[in-house]
């Protein structure tokens, strides 16, 4: 920690700054959780096609890390998230989420089960008071590892391949798996994951890996255009897929100051994660009461007439009564699609008339367009290499 | 599993046999339930026993006095029937550094200051009669409350206090004591006393904002601290005595160690020593953070309500003392068959709760003294007496460490009581002195809180003990609250106990209603 | 000639009732006792060359709309937001404040991880009592007592503002706003320094100490203001705090209104129960259909007005009305900034508040010596330097330092202060800076020190009293000042009050001015030029 001296740098640079940086043309950066991170560092739309055509790097250490180790790790994490970490093998990873007492989402991440009694929590917002509150009661230590853990998200079709080629076996590895790779005389991880909805990777690091590794994975990824990307182009892909983002499609109930804002399992449409025989959870009474009762909101993914993105756009129903709010909106290049992910109220959610208001500023002037939404399934992008084990090779 | 559950078929299990937990299964068995509690000492009463704290010598065990039980248990118990009778009720005697001992009587007293202390003590009156009856009431709720006939009465009795006094209610309801003993009283010793007594069992000092409603809630309790006759340990038998008569099975040397927990429902509890017991529902009449930390444990709870538990403000401020004494003692004459209060002036009690602030021990303790042997024969060898004090404030987690913490307080509660009683300490006997974490050791008050949780105004009514179990019931069903920690706190009184029997029956009448609109 | 209304005390409140008052074509006149408007808000010259803001050092609570409405901008008002601040702690560690959110939290877990993270939490849940009780600042408060439909119909108003909010979050504000702020920070917090960091916008002004129960109240007091929509933000009037009541002043002398300085008020004239007027200390007599006060309860009305017009049991209440003051105030002139080797080079710390005390304990231990009748043996300080911002107020690389101090009582173990009570104070101070801050002492050109005593000889605050008035719910909303009298009349018709003796009381808010302005001119039947208060959406 640049101990006494945050003034001086209010964004933290990560372990992957040199190249980033040298990569980064147009200078676009952004804050992310405190880091710099690349908006876009060239071209969003090349960027964008490098997920689905070849193979994406994307520096992925600001996102939030806590170990989760002891021997009541298990239960501790049980108790805490939805679904059943017990029957999370090591090995192994899920996307799973956390409410308050209340059945409320603070925020959903990826777990992942490093050995018994060992597990990482990777997610996107702050959570050591609640994580340290939950563990009363509980034989298991929690440590923020965030600064401890370079990482990187190798997507795209071509991302196995460039694996490959740089000396990693993954060809049996499976979709929410990891597995360990001896690296310069250390160790690396890599698991099968990725918020791209592609076939792809995320690669766990030292941060005094982090340089050497880049350059190898550069080298061995330039026949298949291997490039660094912005968090331009991953929105894109992460709209194709279907994925939500804290604080994006919805608010964590912990920073919500509009006590109406905050959004259940239900509401987000994670409720398949709820494992309700696994024992008590945080949340669980609540949820069972509105399972029971049924729930305010819900998360629809649409689709719609036209090209002109939704962003923002009010969603009504019978084009009178406001219904919801479109939280992500794109036109997508995978699917020559106008899609959209959007917050609505329950009763709407499976209505046949439901519209969208959009206003497209062009030029000056507002394009007005009431136009009707059609639901369409997430995830809206889901290509068979994703799935397929041995991964394809190109 | 060690043993098999017994097929008794119980109702409730009650645990803890304190006055809340009598008074809880008593209701319940009255009402035809089949009611078991469960208390884990040799005898029942809790707070409220006695112990032969020296060989030959028997002293309250915690509590010396009761402001009043709660009418309702009186009552429905009948406890005069097994054989509660009360002396009649203590005149407190202040007894101010140099000044005149002074006699009070509720609103009576003498002294220049008499006219103010009988009016003020009339007003004060008026404001804690419109607010007793909340005591007798679950606490109300700030959404999606229905009971509109009962609030309504209770708001029109606010109101009939008259506009005028409406509005000094609306003010002062939230004073600090302080102040009103200066703005009202002109007698030392009268500003002492009102002090005192705001301020007697609680975490915080006179010039406290909210103080004013501990002394209003002790009103509202009783006009005068009653002494039973044969001591509080007769208080506890007769209500265990009328608990038995209305069927409650009292088990003793039944120390609960774990709730029984079956598909997110308490369906029993399991015994030290393994055996387990199965009931419908089971009552914890006990401190609510033992309750949920070691009874029920975080893993069945959420952990936004485990940690409001944690939160539950615990700091016992008030230290026991126990003397034999080889003579009777003298305060300057005071009748010994009162109540002493020991307090130089409203400014001295502040500053003996600034110490224990910081976790140190006041300079010059205040106290209030009782001679159970001035009322009863047979506690000490005939010609000895026993002095029981409770004296404040007494740091809950001493930075001296508790030994030398404890050494201290005996050493300057003597000194206290020197002064004001000329020869007491050559007179000492034996001595016991009981802090806050030793109280907590022996009673199970967490912190050595005598209301098991603050009784302070953020603490109170909808978020007592804290806001998602202040409705007796908590959030894992079938269990329920009953104890002091509950709405409306503890002193020897029982309504805890008595409303949370009512919030059960009454929960059941809607449940089984329901039903049957059902079926 | 006589006036629509006569406003005793040129003080900000008193000089935002006028404006609104003038704004809405009434003829009023200000009288203020001092030769210079500006009452506790006022920027002066005490050294050559050096502007004070010797009273009032920073600007947060005053209404957006009121600087609106009275067009206070045109008039020069121009309010800064500061940058950063640090607590320091002996054996030269410190707690450093951030306006960048990251930074703020990165520094934070220096001393705790866990708090650095909490910290936000704890905003969320400030922030949610801060939008409750905003709209409530600009609302005369209901009389509870009272069956009358205006009554009525405000107490549904805010039955139903509570309605938007959750059970639980009705609990939890209830707890709020009774429980001790020491106790409110340990459910959040660890760090010492953090809390005690925290716990001081719960002090600040008041008589109570941070274990005092109702002093979380007071920090949400603190809280509730904005600098240009920032919640919570605090900054300074560029010029000094003076500026604020220049700009008053001049919006209220544009719309026709007269300011007379140099005599105060000796006595409110009554005839037939209604205040027609008042005498100045020189004898001249100003006559007005109503009669406005902006100096504290009970020194309008037990200096003031004849007792005998007042009812018995009004006069009691105002007697023992709360007034004590807390604290004193220490303006510095110096020869050049002050270093502290504990900050690193150029850290912006410097530009925001300065702090001593590393720990609740220590601030309460402070109020202990309050409440014994003496200052604080190691008081709180809050240290500014509104020239590391502002260049108006000195000259170049010479600076203005600003230390509040707490706690300071109104007498000394139950005697007036003397000026060796005073020069040991002002001692005490001084050495505390110097501690953290070698060479300090010798920067210095000029020191003018306040106690309660000189707060009350010159500005008019009974007791030193900065709030007019102590923050326990006994004297906020409708118990303020009396209950029976908190909507800006008093028994005395036409005699009126617009300080900050009246809600939501003290602090350059500028809210009871207002409020008080909308009174008259509803009783008036004036429609007067006055916007709705900004929603909290």
């Amino acid at each position: 920690m640049s101990a006494l001296t945050h003034f001086r740098t209010p964004l933290l640079q990560t372990p992957f700054h040199a190249r980033t940086s040298a990569a980064n043309t147009l200078n676009r950066w952004g804050p992310w959780g405190g880091y710099m991170t690349a908006l876009c560092f060239g071209d969003a739309d090349m960027e964008y096609t490098a997920i689905r055509n070849g193979a994406s790097v994307y520096d992925l250490c600001p996102m939030v890390k806590y170990r989760i180790t002891g021997r009541d790790a298990a239960a501790y994490l049980n108790r805490l998230t939805l679904r059943n970490a017990a029957k999370l093998s090591v090995g192994g990873v899920h996307y799973t989420a956390w409410t308050d007492d209340a059945g409320k989402i603070m925020d959903d991440g990826t777990l992942f089960r490093h050995g018994p009694e060992d597990y990482l929590i990777c997610c996107q917002e702050r959570h050591l008071p609640w994580l340290l509150a939950s563990s009363t009661g509980f034989e298991v230590h929690v440590e923020e590892v965030t600064e401890a853990i370079a990482a990187l998200s190798l997507q795209g079709p071509c991302s196995a391949s460039v694996l490959e080629a740089a000396g990693f076996d993954v060809q049996g590895l499976k979709p929410f798996r990891m597995a360990t790779y001896p690296f310069e005389g250390g160790e690396i991880t890599i698991s099968r994951t990725g918020f791209t909805g592609d076939l792809g990777y995320e690669l766990w690091l030292t941060p005094d890996q982090a340089l050497p590794f880049w350059d190898h994975l550069f080298a061995a990824g330039a026949p298949w255009g291997i490039r660094p990307i912005g968090s331009d182009a991953l929105d894109l892909a992460r709209i194709e897929a279907g994925f939500i983002i804290t604080n994006m499609d919805f608010i964590p109930v912990h920073q919500a100051l509009r006590e109406d804002r905050a959004r259940s399992p239900f509401e987000l449409g994670l409720g398949w994660m709820i494992d309700w025989e696994k024992g008590h959870f945080t949340g669980r009474r609540a949820l069972l009461a509105e399972k029971a009762k049924g729930s305010d909101w819900a998360l629809i993914g649409i689709d719609i007439p036209g090209n002109i993105s939704a962003e923002g756009a009010i969603l009504y129903h019978g084009k009178k009564v406001e219904a919801g709010v479109v939280t992500a909106a794109a036109w997508s290049p995978a699917l020559k699609a106008n899609l959209a992910i959007a917050q609505v109220q329950a009763k709407y959610a499976a209505a046949q008339d439901l519209w969208v208001e959009i206003y497209a500023m062009r030029e000056l002037q507002y394009a007005k367009l009431m136009l009707p939404v059609t639901l369409t399934e997430r995830p809206f992008f889901n290509p068979a290499r994703k799935r397929a084990t041995p991964p394809g090779r190109v | 599993m060690p043993t098999p559950f017994s097929e008794r078929g119980l109702d409730v299990l009650v645990i803890g046999g304190g006055v809340n937990g009598l008074a809880c299964a008593t209701r319940l068995a009255q009402k035809g339930r089949k009611v078991v509690l469960l208390e884990a000492a040799a005898t029942t009463g809790g707070g409220a026993g006695e112990r032969e704290f020296a060989p030959q010598y028997r002293a309250p065990a915690l509590a010396h006095l009761t402001q009043g039980l709660d009418d309702r248990l009186v009552a429905a118990m009948d406890l005069q029937r097994h054989g509660l009778s009360f002396h009649a009720p203590l005149v407190t005697t202040v007894l101010s550094g140099d000044f005149a001992p002074l006699a009070v009587t509720a609103g009576k007293t003498s002294g220049h200051d008499a006219q103010g202390w009988a009016e003020l003590h009339g007003k004060l009156s008026a404001f804690a009669r419109v607010l007793a009856p909340f005591r007798q009431m679950r606490p109300l709720r700030l959404a999606g409350e229905t009971r509109y006939f009962e609030l309504a009465k209770r708001g029109l009795g606010i109101r009939s206090l008259g506009k005028a006094d409406f509005r000094e209610f609306l003010r002062m309801v939230l004073i600090d004591v302080y102040d009103v003993a200066e703005d009202e009283l002109s007698d030392a010793r009268l500003k002492a006393l009102l002090c005192f007594d705001a301020t007697l069992g609680a975490w915080l000092g006179p010039r406290s904002p909210n103080s004013l409603i501990l002394y209003l809630d002790r009103l509202a309790r009783g006009a005068s601290p009653l002494l039973p006759k044969g001591g509080m340990a007769a208080l506890a038998g007769a209500m265990s005595r009328a608990a038995e008569a209305a069927g409650v099975e009292i088990r003793c040397n039944a120390s609960v160690e774990r709730l029984l927990i079956e598909g997110d429902q308490a369906v029993g509890v399991r015994l030290q020593g393994g055996e387990a017991l199965r009931a419908r529902l089971v009552v914890s009449a006990i401190n609510p953070r033992t309750t949920f930390q070691k009874l029920v444990g975080a893993a069945d709870l959420d952990a936004g309500f485990a940690q409001k538990i944690d939160h539950i403000r615990s700091r016992g401020a008030a230290a026991k003392l126990h003397l034999a004494l080889s003579a009777a003692p003298n305060f300057r004459g005071a009748d010994l068959q009162s109540r002493l209060v020991i307090a130089p002036s409203a400014a001295a009690i502040e500053r003996s709760f600034n110490a224990v602030k910081y976790g140190e021990v006041p300079a010059e303790p205040v106290m209030e003294v009782l001679l159970p042997t001035a009322f009863e024969q047979g506690l000490a060898p005939s010609g000895h007496h026993i002095l029981s004090a409770i004296v404040q404030f007494a740091p809950h987690a001493p930075k001296a460490g508790l030994e030398a913490a404890r050494a201290e307080m005996l050493e300057r509660s003597l000194a206290v009581l020197e002064a004001q009683a000329p020869g007491l300490r050559a007179s000492v006997l034996h001595a016991e002195m009981l802090m806050p974490q030793d109280i907590e050791a022996r009673f199970g008050m967490v912190g050595g809180n005598w209301h098991h949780g603050e009784l302070a105004v953020e603490q109170m009514l909808f978020n007592r003990p804290t806001f998602a179990a202040a409705q007796y019931a908590a959030p894992l069903p079938g269990l329920w609250l009953a104890g002091a920690g509950s709405h409306p706190g503890g002193g020897i009184n029982g309504a805890a106990g008595w409303n949370a029997a009512e919030a059960i029956l009454q929960a059941k009448a809607r449940t089984t209603a329901k039903e049957g609109a059902l079926a | 000639m006589s006036y629509d209304a006569v406003i005793i005390g040129a003080g900000h409140n008193g000089l935002v009732t006028a404006g609104y008052l003038a704004r809405a074509g009434l003829k009023v006149c200000v009288v203020e006792k001092n030769d210079w408007v500006g009452g506790a808000a006022v920027s002066r010259e005490l050294f050559p060359g050096f502007t004070y803001s010797n009273c009032s050092y920073v600007s947060s609570l005053f209404r957006p709309e009121i600087m609106r409405d009275l067009e206070l901008p045109k008039y020069g008002l121009q309010i800064l937001p500061y940058e950063g601040g640090a607590v320091f702690q002996e054996g030269g560690g410190y707690l450093g404040m951030y306006r960048d959110h990251d930074a703020n939290r990165r520094e934070f877990a220096r001393h705790s991880k866990r708090d650095a993270e909490a910290y936000d939490i704890y905003a969320r849940d400030i922030l949610r009592f801060c939008r409750f009780i905003r709209p409530m600042l600009m609302r005369t408060p209901p009389d509870p007592s009272s069956f009358r439909p205006r009554d009525l119909s405000e107490l549904m108003w805010l039955g139903r503002e509570m309605g938007t909010l959750s059970e639980e979050m009705r609990a939890r504000m209830v707890q709020f706003w009774t429980m001790s702020i020491s106790d409110f920070l340990d459910e959040y917090f660890e760090s010492p320094i953090i809390k005690g960091y925290l716990a001081v916008s719960a002090i600040i002004g008041t008589a109570l100490g941070p274990m005092s129960p109702g002093s979380a109240y007071v920090l949400l007091h603190h809280y509730m203001g904005d600098v240009d929509g920032n919640v919570g933000a605090w900054g300074f009037a560029r010029g000094g705090m003076g500026s604020i009541t220049r700009a008053l002043t001049a919006s209220l002398k544009d719309q026709g209104g007269e300011v007379r300085v140099g005599h105060g008020v000796e006595k409110v004239l009554v005839q037939g129960g209604r205040a027609t007027g008042v005498v100045l200390s020189n004898g001249d007599e100003i006559r007005a259909k109503r009669v406005i006060s902006n100096m504290d309860v009970k020194r309008t009305f037990l200096k003031h007005v004849d007792e005998a017009e007042l009812p018995d049991d009004f006069v009691k209440r105002v007697k023992a009305f709360k007034i004590r003051g807390s604290s004193g105030k220490l303006n510095i002139a110096l020869d050049a900034a002050p270093v502290f080797p504990a900050l690193p080079e150029g850290a912006p710390n410097i530009k925001g508040d300065l702090h001593f005390t590393d720990s609740i304990e220590k601030m309460e231990r402070g109020y202990d010596d309050w409440k014994n009748g003496q200052f604080s043996r190691d008081p709180f300080q809050d240290v500014m330097i509104p020239t590391m911002i502002d260049p108006t107020m000195t000259p170049p690389g010479k600076h203005f330092m600003s230390c509040f101090v707490q706690y300071a009582p109104p007498k000394i173990a139950g005697r007036d202060w003397t000026d060796a009570d005073r020069d040991a104070f002002r001692d005490t101070c001084l050495n505390q800076i110097e501690a953290y801050s070698p060479g300090f002492k010798d920067r210095v050109l000029h020191v003018e020190v306040r106690t309660p005593r000189e707060l009350e000889a010159e500005v008019g605050l009974t007791e030193g009293n900065i709030f007019q008035g102590e923050l326990t719910f006994d004297q906020l909303l409708f118990n303020r000042p009396v209950p029976g009298y908190a909507q800006y009349r008093s028994p005395i018709k036409d005699l009126w009050m617009c300080g900050s003796s009246t809600h939501p009381g003290g602090g350059v808010m500028g809210a009871p001015g207002r409020n008080a302005a909308a009174e008259v001119l509803r009783d008036a039947g004036v429609k007067g030029g006055m916007r709705d208060a900004y929603t909290v959406l």
